[in-house]
């Protein structure tokens, strides 16, 4: 098996936020940490874009290259995940990851910064597999259960793929030369009523 | 003496209470903890599942782990099924 991998359609995803809601469910994430969340470009404007993002699990990832305290280890499969009990909270994560994937919970009274906490791939963490100490610092390990993240098995329009890095992206291969463009995507005439092949509509005679 | 008692009883009250607010360690003098691989399952005894793991594999076995994986994987490819 090679490289575990997300990849987000952006011609599938409809801001659903299913996967969002999925990953807070199955990891029974606290409130104000979102391992995973939906980033919309040109919101409101007609041709937005939606992309779901977490934690990438870079093959060279920058989070690992800068801790300080040397928290973080790949798995065979190529999950990035971390240790809790020797993670300091500093941060230095947040600021070297592009995606923004490490999340800090406030803790305490006077909301203290609390140990960094980020997506799992749903394969848990340094503890005993399926223990309580593994739900309690790292949430569910779907990978042990013989599943995939409930992120992507949640979405509804299959936009958002996770797996080995090759079948993903055999998987997208397939869709992008099934689907065409503009009039040639199944469905363009029945959502559009034309075979306008995305142009803009056409302008309103004046009266 | 029983002003003694009761203050003892004081202290006692009051050390079970402060106990209470103390911090769990959060120190590992070994460094990042061994982490088991995933076709181990996730029951408490080694390689043995749970009523959530997924039927389909084998427990333990590393290649129908992998073969499950698989098969979930292009369970997510449309394409593949029957309309």
């Amino acid at each position: 098996m090679a490289r575990m991998k997300f990849v987000c359609d952006t011609e599938r995803c409809i801001e659903c936020n299913g996967c969002v809601t999925a990953c807070k469910n199955e990891n029974e994430v606290p409130w104000g940490v979102n391992r995973r969340r939906v980033v919309t470009l040109n919101d409101g404007v007609p041709g937005e874009k939606s992309i779901s993002v977490a934690c990438m699990h870079c093959s060279d990832a920058p989070c690992m290259a800068v801790c300080p305290v040397q928290c973080f280890y790949r798995t065979e499969e190529g999950v990035v995940l971390h240790d809790k009990d020797v993670c300091i909270g500093c941060g230095y994560c947040s600021y070297a990851c592009p995606f923004g994937a490490p999340q800090f919970p406030s803790q305490g009274t006077f909301g203290v910064r609390g140990k960094m906490d980020k997506c799992t791939f749903c394969a848990g963490g340094p503890e005993a597999n399926g223990s309580e100490a593994e739900f309690e610092k790292y949430g569910r390990n779907r990978l042990a259960e013989g599943k995939l993240p409930a992120c992507a098995e949640m979405c509804s329009t299959k936009a958002l793929l996770a797996g080995d890095g090759d079948v993903v992206a055999d998987i997208f291969r397939t869709r992008v030369v099934h689907r065409g463009k503009g009039a040639e995507v199944w469905g363009w005439g029945t959502a559009y009523g034309s075979q306008q092949a995305g142009n803009p509509p056409a302008t309103e005679v004046k009266r | 003496m029983s002003r003694r008692a009761l203050a003892l009883a004081g202290i006692a009250v009051s050390v079970t209470l402060l106990a209470a607010c103390s911090e769990k360690p959060q120190t590992n003098t070994h460094g990042v903890k061994f982490d088991a691989v995933p076709w181990s399952g996730t029951g408490s005894q080694a390689n043995t599942g749970t009523v959530f793991t997924s039927p389909g594999w084998k427990v333990g076995d590393k290649t129908t782990w992998e073969q499950q994986i698989k098969t979930r994987m292009n369970g997510q490819n449309e394409y593949v099924k029957e309309n």
